[in-house]
């Protein structure tokens, strides 16, 4: 409790926290608080604030095939909220074991796993990114499978070297001499002092998926239409953008919304653990 | 006009210092008077937290953030020091008063040579042109008597060993000839002989310049040494100030008394010759190489139960390899290495992880050996499981350690930031015990403790090895705790044994030349 008190004392970790989780609650709720199925045609391209023929109320207005922009940004909000953790999750399953085997290991292990990071880190992201969706198909599974594998090499890079550092701790020593089975000194004496920089990045990793979702969606290579993806929002609507701006702006907002606020809370988890490295 | 050499070259008046909000006392360095005459060593005294390196940081204009000058004055040359501006400060450091500080090779540049870095001062300081920088560099260099110094002048730090690095740090302080030098434990880092050399130098310094030297320590030894005059310093509060002799000899204050009642004796106690059981550790011909570099060479030893061997030798002697090769971080090049008769070099996989907990370690650092992570009790507890005790027993055990090593059984559920670094020893000789080992090794294991505290750790490996029959090798820099503590020595040197023997032989009757150094070399060797 003292803890969590001491993170929601600094003002990033507060601003930055209401933004994401104020989404990630959208997202929950999206069922309850949606005022239309984002699938249904109404009217099309009603600006914002208006009303349908039958009394139906657009905050936000209607795309041009009639659905409301309102409803679609909450469903929206899952579509992102669940792709990017899952994507998010999955790359730091695979980067994170192999970054503690390399980092503890050494030698020839460490010399390979190293050299196809390198590898895959070579390429620019966004055409792996084309490369991989074009081969196997646009899906939401394979939209999670092309982060993993470009976002995957980044995190074993930041946790080998961390691991590198804690494994060189009188710690870890003493766990060797005790006869410690090495999976337990990876995940019991290592790991949990990984977690301070790792949540840091947690977030920030969180907010570049989303936008690579989102830049996926807008390349048209995101999850297959109708889903309400934000991206995809802003492709379709991008055609009509001057004379109908509320089609690409709102979902514009949504998400550099959900990416500012979890690069403001990555930035208060850093503060937080420099003060508390800084006072130990 | 009062004597130029008696007149004091500072004086502190009611100097305190305050602290943060929340911080465990209200004052860093409280109400202190002192002077300092010239051509005289006050020694500053005092363990971790007494607040003697803010007293000097605040001397040099440079106290730690959060600190604030509460009351007094410190006088220099008609001037109050607490009042200068930070422009006034960059003309009185290095000019009017000369720093050295614990760490050589920290305090140089690694990227400039030796004589760039010693001229840099006379460029800032001084309008000398860059020949007579060079030429002053080349004086300083023969006045700190460092060997070749053309060589050493034109090398980068990394190439110096660190009583050389040390010494070009002192050169650097008194190139503009300062009449002041504050010395924060400048020999602290550096081995006993290079130690013994380097407050040589400083004594000389003293004499033939003149200088007023503030030197800070924790050792008493270096202290009667050095000192002309003693101030103790204890919770922020001078709580003895007197000339060398007179604390010494006779101290008044009843923390002076403990603190001279902890430093080890370097006489060993009378112990009785061994009983000839079977060893329990024995190396034979053990040798090592990092690539082309040897760096032990044929190492025989061996410890029987209840017996404390000690491994003395200045760095880079390989003592620590030695360490790290017995509980097999590293495996030697070749050798054999046998506790209780069996071979622990020629076990693998299962079988070596099961003759583990057979030889334990006590490591140097209280803080990098306990995982900030976990909670006390549950580490110590694991030991045992793994030694193969129940969960149950397991738990009982971790419990009665706490207690044998004298904590509170309060500790169990808490980590080891609440602890501090003696009761952190403590909590890895717990740890080390719950194995039930046979062969305990203790790695610097009190050097980085406050002298009182390193006495009650010494003490308690004392017992723990009569109470249960351990067999404890213990590797130190540190003579006197050898001493104290041993019943048999080896003296390394370059990877080679060059000396072995019951303790009382070894430091009354040492017979190679390099043991008769490393004696003499010891740090107040005729006060204590």
């Amino acid at each position: 409790m003292k803890a969590l008190s001491r993170y929601l004392a600094t003002p990033l970790v507060l601003i930055g926290g209401l933004l994401s989780f104020g989404w990630l609650l959208v997202a929950i709720l999206a069922p309850l608080i949606a005022p239309y199925d984002p699938l249904q045609t109404i009217q099309p391209l009603m600006r914002p604030l208006n009303s349908g023929p039958n009394g139906e109320f657009f905050l936000l207005g209607t795309d041009m095939l009639g659905r409301d922009i309102f409803s679609r940004l909450i469903w929206g909000a899952q579509t992102v909220v669940i792709y990017s953790t899952l994507a998010t999750l999955t790359a730091y399953v695979f980067g994170l074991s192999l970054g503690l085997v390399a980092g503890y290991a050494g030698g020839r292990t460490d010399a390979v796993l190293c050299y196809l990071a390198n590898v895959v880190l070579s390429f620019p992201v966004l055409v792996l990114y084309i490369v991989i969706i074009v081969v196997i198909g646009a899906s939401p599974l394979n939209i999670v499978i092309a982060v993993t594998f470009s976002s995957a090499p980044a995190i074993f890079r930041i946790v080998r070297a961390i691991t590198i550092d804690v494994a060189s701790r009188d710690f870890v020593n003493a766990a060797i001499t005790q006869g410690e089975s090495t999976l337990r000194i990876l995940f019991v004496d290592i790991l949990p002092n990984t977690t301070g920089p790792l949540a840091v990045d947690f977030c920030l990793r969180l907010g570049y998926t989303a936008i690579t979702i989102g830049t996926l969606g807008f390349l048209g290579l995101g999850l297959p239409p109708p889903t309400p993806d934000w991206g995809g929002m802003v492709n379709e609507g991008r055609g009509m953008a001057i004379a109908f701006p509320h089609l690409v702006i709102f979902p514009c907002i949504a998400i550099s919304s959900l990416t500012l606020g979890l690069s403001l809370l990555a930035d208060g988890l850093r503060e937080v653990n420099d003060a508390k490295e800084r006072q130990a | 006009m009062s004597d130029p050499m008696t007149h004091p070259l500072l004086e502190i008046r009611n100097l305190s210092v305050s602290l943060p909000k929340g911080a465990d006392r209200p004052f860093a360095v409280r109400d202190v008077t002192l002077e300092v005459k010239p051509a005289e060593i006050l020694c500053i005294v005092g363990e971790s937290g007494s607040g003697k390196s803010v007293l000097t940081a605040t001397l040099m204009g440079a106290a730690p953030k959060g600190l604030k000058v509460a009351s007094g004055h410190a006088m220099m040359g008609g001037r109050d020091l607490l009042q200068l501006s930070e422009r006034q400060w960059q003309k009185i450091r290095g000019r009017e008063i000369g720093m050295i500080f614990q760490e050589p090779m920290a305090s140089l540049n690694p990227a400039l040579t030796v004589t760039q870095q010693i001229e840099e001062v006379f460029e800032l300081h001084s309008d000398l042109s860059k020949t007579d920088r060079a030429r002053e560099a080349r004086r300083l260099a023969d006045e700190m008597h460092l060997p070749e110094p053309d060589r050493i002048l034109h090398a980068y730090p990394h190439q110096l060993s660190g009583g050389q690095c040390q010494r070009v740090v002192i050169a650097m302080a008194l190139a503009m000839s300062p009449k002041l030098l504050i010395a924060d434990e400048p020999t602290t880092a550096l081995d006993v002989t290079t130690q013994a050399q380097v407050l040589k130098l400083i004594r000389d310094l003293r004499d033939s310049h003149g200088h007023g030297i503030i030197f800070i320590t924790h050792d008493l030894g270096v202290v009667a040494d050095i000192a002309d005059r003693i101030a103790v310093m204890r919770h922020g509060e001078i709580v003895e100030l007197g000339s060398a002799e007179q604390v010494l000899k006779s101290p008044r204050h009843a923390y002076t008394k403990a603190l001279i009642a902890a430093v080890p004796s370097l006489v060993p106690h009378d112990r009785p010759a061994p009983d000839t059981v079977a060893p329990a550790l024995e190396v034979s011909h053990l040798n090592h190489s990092y690539g082309a570099v040897q760096v032990l060479h044929d190492i025989n030893l061996s410890v029987a139960p209840g017996q404390v061997l000690s491994i003395v030798g200045e760095s880079g002697s390989g003592k620590s390899t030695i360490a790290k090769t017995l509980i097999r971080l590293i495996d030697p090049s070749s050798g054999r290495i046998a506790v209780a008769g069996e071979d622990i070099l020629a076990a693998e996989g299962q079988a070596l992880r099961g003759m583990r907990r057979r030889v334990q370690m006590i490591f140097q650092d209280p803080f990098g050996s306990l995982n900030p992570r976990r909670r006390v009790g549950p580490m110590i507890a694991r030991a045992a499981v793994l030694s193969g005790a129940s969960r149950s027993e397991a738990v009982a055990r971790a419990k009665e350690l706490l207690e044998l090593v004298g904590l509170d059984r309060s500790a169990y559920d808490r980590r080891p930031a609440a602890f501090s670094g003696g009761q952190r020893q403590r909590i890895g000789i717990a740890r080390a015990l719950a194995m039930r080992p046979d062969v305990l090794i203790a790695d610097e294991s009190v050097s980085a403790l406050d002298v009182s505290v390193q006495a009650q750790v010494l003490d308690l490996l004392a017992d723990l090895r009569k109470r249960l029959s351990l067999a404890v090798v213990f590797i130190a820099h540190d003579l006197r705790v050898a001493a104290q503590i041993s019943d048999e020595i080896v003296v390394l040197s370059k990877g080679h044994v060059v000396e072995r023997g019951p303790a009382s032989e070894v430091l009354a009757r040492p017979r190679h030349p390099y043991t008769r150094d490393l004696i003499d070399a010891a740090p107040g060797r005729d006060a204590f």
